[in-house]
């Protein structure tokens, strides 16, 4: 199945990078979000929309009013993205140094 | 744990620095890059033998390399140009990956020694674009997915061998 949005795409805007920093902090209403910005509620909405079919936000109701939390489990899959590329080369700076040492 | 490999690929860039500390003098490590057969040896993995086809290493001096799988199938071709080739200390070339869109990189490679039996090698590497450099950067984050499935694979053959070993004692 091929997903709808991608995450890494998700966290290349600047908006979005900004949103998840300030509902990181503390669960926060659309309204609340919005207002922290010079955009317009339509725009924040659609960022904020984003962000939660990615799963990077996780919606709560409480009362009359939806919160949005910020979800750490996805956030980490973005900071391992990097992990990969680094073990590869981990892999092969490591083969190179067991050979050279077997080679002096 | 301290990483012995770090990468800093900062956000909307289009280069990315590659660190690497070694337990080996400056002199062997520069060695690894600069000899054909080493260079051979340590980019081939249990999947692809690595073969240089070209290797002038010197100021407009250029390169090829090719990897083929245990069928002799070309799995990977790449070249450039070298740049400056200066022993013990640097050495910046071009590296293209043949029939990929990734582009042209330029690779600026420093060596250095840390102590008599330490060195230090820094991998500048500078992409055409931000976008190319972040496609290259998920390569093996995709590859990976693929990666764990041969991996199983491989564990599986493995346990058959054994079993199949058993049995002919």
């Amino acid at each position: 199945m091929k997903t709808r949005r991608d995450i890494f795409q998700a966290m290349a805007d600047p908006t979005r990078r900004a949103i998840l920093t300030l509902v990181a902090l503390q669960a926060m209403t659309p309204g609340a979000i919005a207002d922290k910005f010079d955009s317009s509620r339509q725009t924040i909405s659609k960022h904020i929309q984003i962000l939660t079919e990615c799963q990077l936000l996780k919606q709560e109701e409480s009362g009359r009013e939806i919160y949005y939390h910020f979800n750490p489990k996805k956030m980490k899959e973005i900071a391992d993205f990097i992990e990969p590329f680094r073990k590869m080369w981990d892999d092969r700076f490591n083969k190179l140094e067991t050979i050279m040492k077997k080679s002096s | 744990m301290e990483q012995k490999t770090k990468i800093n690929a900062a956000d909307g860039k289009q280069d990315l620095l590659i660190t690497r500390e070694f337990d080996l003098p400056l002199e062997l490590l520069f060695k690894a890059y600069a000899e054909p057969e080493f260079v051979e040896e340590w980019m081939s993995n249990p999947y692809s033998t690595t073969k240089l086809l070209k290797q002038e290493s010197k100021k407009h001096g250029s390169w090829q390399l090719e990897s083929t799988d245990a069928k002799g199938n070309v799995v990977f071709r790449a070249n450039g140009v070298i740049h400056e080739f200066i022993p013990n200390k640097k050495i910046t070339r071009t590296f293209e990956m043949e029939n990929t869109p990734f582009g042209v990189q330029l690779e600026i490679y420093e060596f250095e020694q840390l102590t008599n039996d330490t060195s230090k090698l820094t991998m500048h590497v500078i992409y055409e674009s931000v976008e190319q450099r972040d496609q290259v950067l998920k390569l093996p984050f995709a590859q990976g997915i693929n990666m764990a499935h041969n991996r199983l694979q491989d564990i599986i053959v493995r346990q058959f061998k054994i079993i199949y070993h058993d049995k002919e004692k």
